[in-house]
């Protein structure tokens, strides 16, 4: 115990907290973008395919146009055009969606693959990446404003969109409409609501939220695309999604529990605790398991979720 | 031919030959996107599956993996399971049989072999029993548990061999010390790397098919996977049908990465395998989980795989092409009503083809295992 109290004062706790603001980024826009997929009715473990795509679009057209917002732009739409096909596959063409969804990450991997391969012959190199923006008066609040308000625009955008989200979700009709699609199709169907389109644009949204996830890791982090540089991201925020139960203040809690124990991981390496990195680097997914398997409470899917609705 | 003989031939053959073309094409489309010659591409991609005895042997030693995977798999799609595992529990099937070929001394290779071969089933089974008693006991979904799994057993293998306790003290590189010649699957075609591993392969598709169409085992599997509300109310234990076929699933997955080992590299690395088993989910489909029919999909992706280098070195496109030809077959291949629109047939199939069922979080049974 004497052991961890030392431990913890060499842990500069602003910096870990700031730095798992920073990695939650991506598992948030992903873990939303899935919580408005799932609360209409459609499965989307597709959005680690997704967020690579467009980590790949967004890198090439920020670096094509030497423009950053651009490149911003092209992964959300990037990430709305791939959700498109996921949407279609699912909705339209019956496809079981888990399938659909995989066939997505594995199209990702090699559509990413071969592109890169390309630009890589052509010699390119970065487009920088997005700068740190510090809020005036608020940056310099003592502890929250180096946490909250010293970020770059994807982090910022993470943080407004938790909020716009829930507010869609719990507060409009079409948030309404979305849940009764996810819960009972044919009721909503019954009461008039269009299954099919709710669908389709809950799909979509996702689409761009996951997009915009891809952005944080080409665009924002490193200013430079790798093969397979979302590592998984994607299904950790699917489990985020499970754990928050399928809401998004949920699935923001979630992803900073697990983004925290990826950045603990990292700076306990650093200080040299005599873990083998490889069981530190295990962190956040044996905390998916543990949490899917229910060890924090029980999480219910949307009744529907999974199941293609057709007129009969 | 009757009509129904007709629409049965339609559906077994035409669609997946039919899924396979309009992936090809898909792949030309990408070819062409990324600025190369789709011609040039497909010409050297068969050359390198096919065209020389080197070429082929390669392409059948290819294939030797793909059967195991695309039949480990196939065995849980029929009880309705998606194991997204395979790799994890090839991994542990690698380091299971590694462990037995290259720590155990003094047997005779027909001994030693069998043994490191049956460390590796086992290895892959126990992999694939956990996410099945999650599954089983905590209703936690198959799908997410065993990709997190993947990155475990990832984790853990680097752990063993990367300095670690099975790591080869003499060497820099991180592997095992190179496996004992008692242990190594016994070459087939002299002067090529075509091992034994592909006999195994040829008898386990019989094997696998006699399990799940004439055992009670495999009667519960297909119970449990067409309906297992039904199966349950017939006394069939649910949850014990899937820690059972998730574990059988593991163990074919941990049998391809024993045969990897102590067939084709004789050492484990941190890069066993690396991707096959997700390629494996296209074999399965395709083959539509028939046991028999994984055959001639392992061979089709064995072929692929094997060619992509070749085409590669021949042509500047990336090998990454076979993940888009892939993609675009399971595509086709699951939907149907797609490929019938595109070809404009008629007589659309009454069903979508439905594998998984339920959300990603936690699905009933929660009946204890019996």
């Amino acid at each position: 115990m004497p052991g961890f109290v030392l431990w913890l004062q060499n842990v500069d706790l602003v910096s870990l907290a700031s730095a798992t603001l920073v990695a939650a980024t991506p598992l948030v826009l992903a873990a939303l973008g899935g919580v408005m997929s799932e609360r209409s009715g459609v499965v989307n473990i597709a959005l680690e395919g997704i967020m690579l795509t467009s980590a790949f679009a967004g890198f090439a057209i920020a670096f094509v146009a030497h423009n950053l917002a651009l490149g911003m732009l092209a992964a959300i739409v990037s990430g709305m055009l791939i959700a498109a096909l996921h949407a279609v596959l699912s909705i339209e063409f019956l496809v079981d969606q888990i399938v659909s969804g995989m066939v997505i990450n594995i199209l990702a991997v090699g559509v990413t693959g071969v592109f890169y391969r390309t630009l890589l012959q052509q010699g390119v190199r970065g487009p920088g990446t997005l700068p740190i923006w510090r809020v005036p008066v608020l940056s310099s609040i003592p502890v929250i404003g180096p946490i909250v308000f010293q970020n770059a625009l994807v982090t910022y955008s993470m943080l407004v969109l938790v909020v716009i989200v829930h507010l869609v979700l719990f507060n409009t009709v079409w948030g309404l409409r979305t849940r009764a699609c996810g819960e009972h199709p044919l009721a909503a169907e019954t009461a008039g609501v269009n299954v099919k389109l709710v669908r389709y644009v809950n799909v979509i949204a996702s689409g761009a939220l996951g997009g915009l996830g891809g952005a944080y890791f080409s665009i924002q982090q490193i200013g430079q695309f790798l093969p397979n540089m979302t590592g998984g991201r994607g299904f950790i925020a699917l489990a985020a999604m499970i754990f928050g139960k399928w809401t998004p203040l949920g699935a923001f809690g979630a992803s900073l529990l697990f983004a925290g124990a990826d950045a603990l991981g990292a700076r306990l390496q650093y200080l040299g605790v005599r873990v083998p990195i490889q069981f530190l680097g295990m962190l956040p997914y044996v905390l998916t398991i543990v949490v899917v398997a229910g060890a924090m409470g029980r999480a219910i899917a949307p009744a529907a979720v999974g199941r293609p609705y057709r007129k009969s | 031919m009757s009509t129904a003989a007709r629409r049965a031939l339609t559906g077994r053959l035409l669609l997946p030959l039919a899924s396979v073309l309009l992936g090809l094409a898909a792949g030309a489309v990408a070819v062409v996107l990324a600025g190369a010659n789709p011609i040039d591409a497909y010409s050297a991609l068969f050359q390198g599956a096919f065209t020389t005895r080197n070429a082929f042997t390669e392409t059948l030693l290819a294939t030797i993996p793909y059967v195991f995977l695309g039949l480990s798999v196939a065995i849980g799609f029929r009880a309705g399971l998606f194991n997204i595992g395979g790799q994890g529990q090839l991994l542990l099937g690698g380091i299971f049989a590694a462990f037995i070929g290259y720590r155990v001394t003094g047997l005779p290779a027909i001994v030693h072999t069998p043994l490191a071969l049956l460390a590796g089933m086992l290895g892959g089974f126990l992999w694939g029993a956990i996410p099945g008693i999650l599954k089983a006991r905590l209703g936690a979904h198959e799908v997410i548990t065993t990709i997190m799994l993947n990155y475990v057993a990832a984790g853990l293998l680097d752990f063993l061999v990367n300095r670690g306790p099975m790591a080869d003290p003499h060497r820099a590189i991180p592997q095992t010390p190179a496996m004992l010649p008692s242990a190594a699957l016994p070459i087939i075609v002299p002067g090529s790397r075509l091992h034994f591993g592909l006999f195994l392969a040829l008898l386990a598709v019989p094997v696998v098919w006699f399990l799940v169409e004439r055992t009670t085992i495999g009667f519960r599997i297909r119970a449990v996977g067409l309906n297992w509300t039904a199966a349950r109310a017939s006394g069939i234990s649910v949850a014990w049908t899937m820690v059972t076929v998730m574990g059988i699933s593991g163990a074919l997955a941990g049998l391809a990465g024993a045969v990897e080992v102590l067939g084709v590299s004789g050492v484990l690395t941190p890069s066993l395998a690396s991707g096959l088993a997700f390629d494996a989910i296209a074999v399965a489909l395709l083959a539509g989980s028939n046991p028999f029919a994984i055959l001639p999909s392992a061979l089709l992706f064995g072929a692929l795989k094997s060619g992509a280098s070749f085409m590669q070195l021949q042509t500047q496109v990336s090998t990454d092409l076979i993940s888009v030809v892939q993609a675009a077959v399971i595509v086709f291949v699951a939907a149907p009503l797609l490929v019938r629109w595109i070809f404009r047939l008629r007589a659309a199939p009454a069903a979508p083809v439905s594998i998984t069922e339920g959300g990603l979080g936690q699905t009933p049974p929660r009946e204890g295992v019996a």
